[in-house]
């Protein structure tokens, strides 16, 4: 298990670490500013800040105490003949920082669409030409109440870095083999209930709130959509929705079992126009069988007048599979460490958070 | 020269003194600075050397009227604000 937490915030990064079996604040960065993204390895961690008026920027740590800003990725001149796309070409966000399986490579995802690579370990990145100029980009939608489209999820296949999954809300699952040269939009058997019937299960107007993939068995994939939960065995081509979950079917956020394909992790929400927990009590939905049945788990979670919501990167398993944490946009976070079975909450008020995510040991 | 200075809100992430700086247009103007300050350029300009949506500059007080390309003339020792409009909780 690893002993490291680190949980961006609408108002800064905070390191989250295990001491005489407790955890606790370790360190402080970037305090009154927005982390979107976080991805930490080690010593080294990445953090993405969305400062709004002066615009997206990455920051990398070396050792602790070291933070430096790096480039952050950026869209090439827009060429006189893209005049009609719907979307900037500019950076508005960076919503994943992800390893891509080669050393020094990373993969971001981003608003309004954009997929960035580097292969020097951020120093420097270049936009996924092959997905911008998809025709069919002029059909993503915006999210989260904005216009742009965003990339919340690029998950690798840990036996092939050549193969890359991309969840976007709302343009459905895009899938590359030749690590991101073609791409193809994948997922069937999902369905929209906010689209015209005509167009519900429609691939490209699939709000993927979050994607999930078991890191033992990558063909076993998880979503939780907007409008339920869906697990999928051929690596995101079909969809077959999951029932069973409870409370109720909306959420933003899953994580799956590192080496146990029928586990995996959700925080449901009242869907979904008021996405509030359901009967203000906060609890996470966990099945150990495929999504036939889920236990709800509330040990050490507030079970009265809770109003915490979870967001897409708000919830994270460790690489043991046992340590679980989520952080919630009322600045609440739980940390289990025997599944979920059980939750202390961290003894601190944080800001709204964003992302959680453990460190890779 | 004109004179290019920066909203106190940009000097937390990095010193951003004034500039005197030989230039005709805006554009001109924070090229000279960016040439002396790299990383000041994306918390100004976005991707396609725009101004930011909420970064506002004036020239001697009147906003400038060209966001995209900055083609807005100077001349003399007319003084450009960089500025941000505030908002949040």
């Amino acid at each position: 298990m690893t002993d490291r937490l680190h949980v961006g915030t609408r108002k800064g990064l905070f390191e989250i670490v295990r001491r005489n079996g407790a955890w606790d604040i370790g360190d402080t960065q970037f305090l009154g500013d927005p982390v979107s993204a976080v991805l930490a390895d080690g010593d080294t961690v990445h953090a993405a800040l969305d400062l709004g008026h002066f615009g997206t920027k990455l920051w990398r740590r070396e050792r602790a105490g070291s933070w430096r800003e790096l480039p952050a990725p950026a869209f090439p001149p827009k060429p006189d003949d893209a005049g009609d796309d719907p979307h900037p070409w500019s950076l508005g966000r960076i919503w994943a920082i992800e390893p891509g399986g080669v050393d020094g490579r990373l993969w971001a995802g981003t608003m309004p669409g954009g997929l960035f690579r580097s292969d020097d370990g951020g120093e420097t990145w270049s936009l996924n030409d092959a997905l911008w100029r998809m025709p069919q980009r002029k059909q993503w939608m915006g999210v989260a109440g904005g216009e742009q489209p965003g990339i919340s999820n690029v998950l690798i296949d840990p036996r092939d870095p050549a193969d890359i999954r991309l969840g976007i809300s709302t343009a459905g699952i895009w899938a590359s083999t030749d690590t991101g040269m073609t791409w193809h939009l994948i997922n069937q058997g999902m369905y929209n209930e906010y689209m015209p019937p005509e167009r519900s299960g429609d691939p490209i107007a699939q709000d993927v709130h979050c994607l999930a993939r078991c890191a033992a068995r990558p063909a076993v994939m998880w979503c939780q959509h907007h409008n339920g939960v869906f697990r999928s065995e051929d690596r995101g081509a079909t969809w077959h929705e999951v029932t069973a979950i409870r409370p109720s079917k909306f959420g933003f956020a899953v994580v799956a079992h590192p080496r146990d394909p029928n586990t995996a992790w959700f925080v449901p929400a009242i869907k979904d126009e008021r996405r509030i927990p359901v009967d203000g009590k906060v609890v996470v939905a966990r099945t150990r069988d495929g999504g036939q049945s889920f236990d709800i788990l509330c040990n050490g979670l507030p079970q009265r007048h809770a109003y915490d919501l979870v967001w897409r990167h708000g919830l994270a398993v460790d690489d043991s599979g046992e340590l679980v944490a989520f952080g919630s946009t009322s600045g609440g976070l739980w940390i289990s460490e025997d599944g979920g079975d059980s939750w202390a909450p961290l003894d601190a008020r944080l800001p709204p958070i964003a992302v959680v995510r453990f460190a890779h040991a | 020269m004109p004179t290019v200075s920066f909203t106190s809100a940009l000097q937390r992430f990095m010193p951003v003194p004034s500039m005197q700086v030989d230039a005709a247009t805006v554009a001109q103007a924070l090229a000279a600075v960016f040439a002396a300050r790299p990383a000041l350029r994306g918390y100004v300009l976005d991707d396609q050397n725009a101004l930011r949506r909420h970064v506002a500059v004036y020239v001697n007080g009147d906003l400038v009227r060209d966001r995209s390309r900055l083609s807005d003339p100077v001349a003399g020792d007319d003084e450009i604000h960089v500025f941000q409009a505030l908002t949040g909780g």
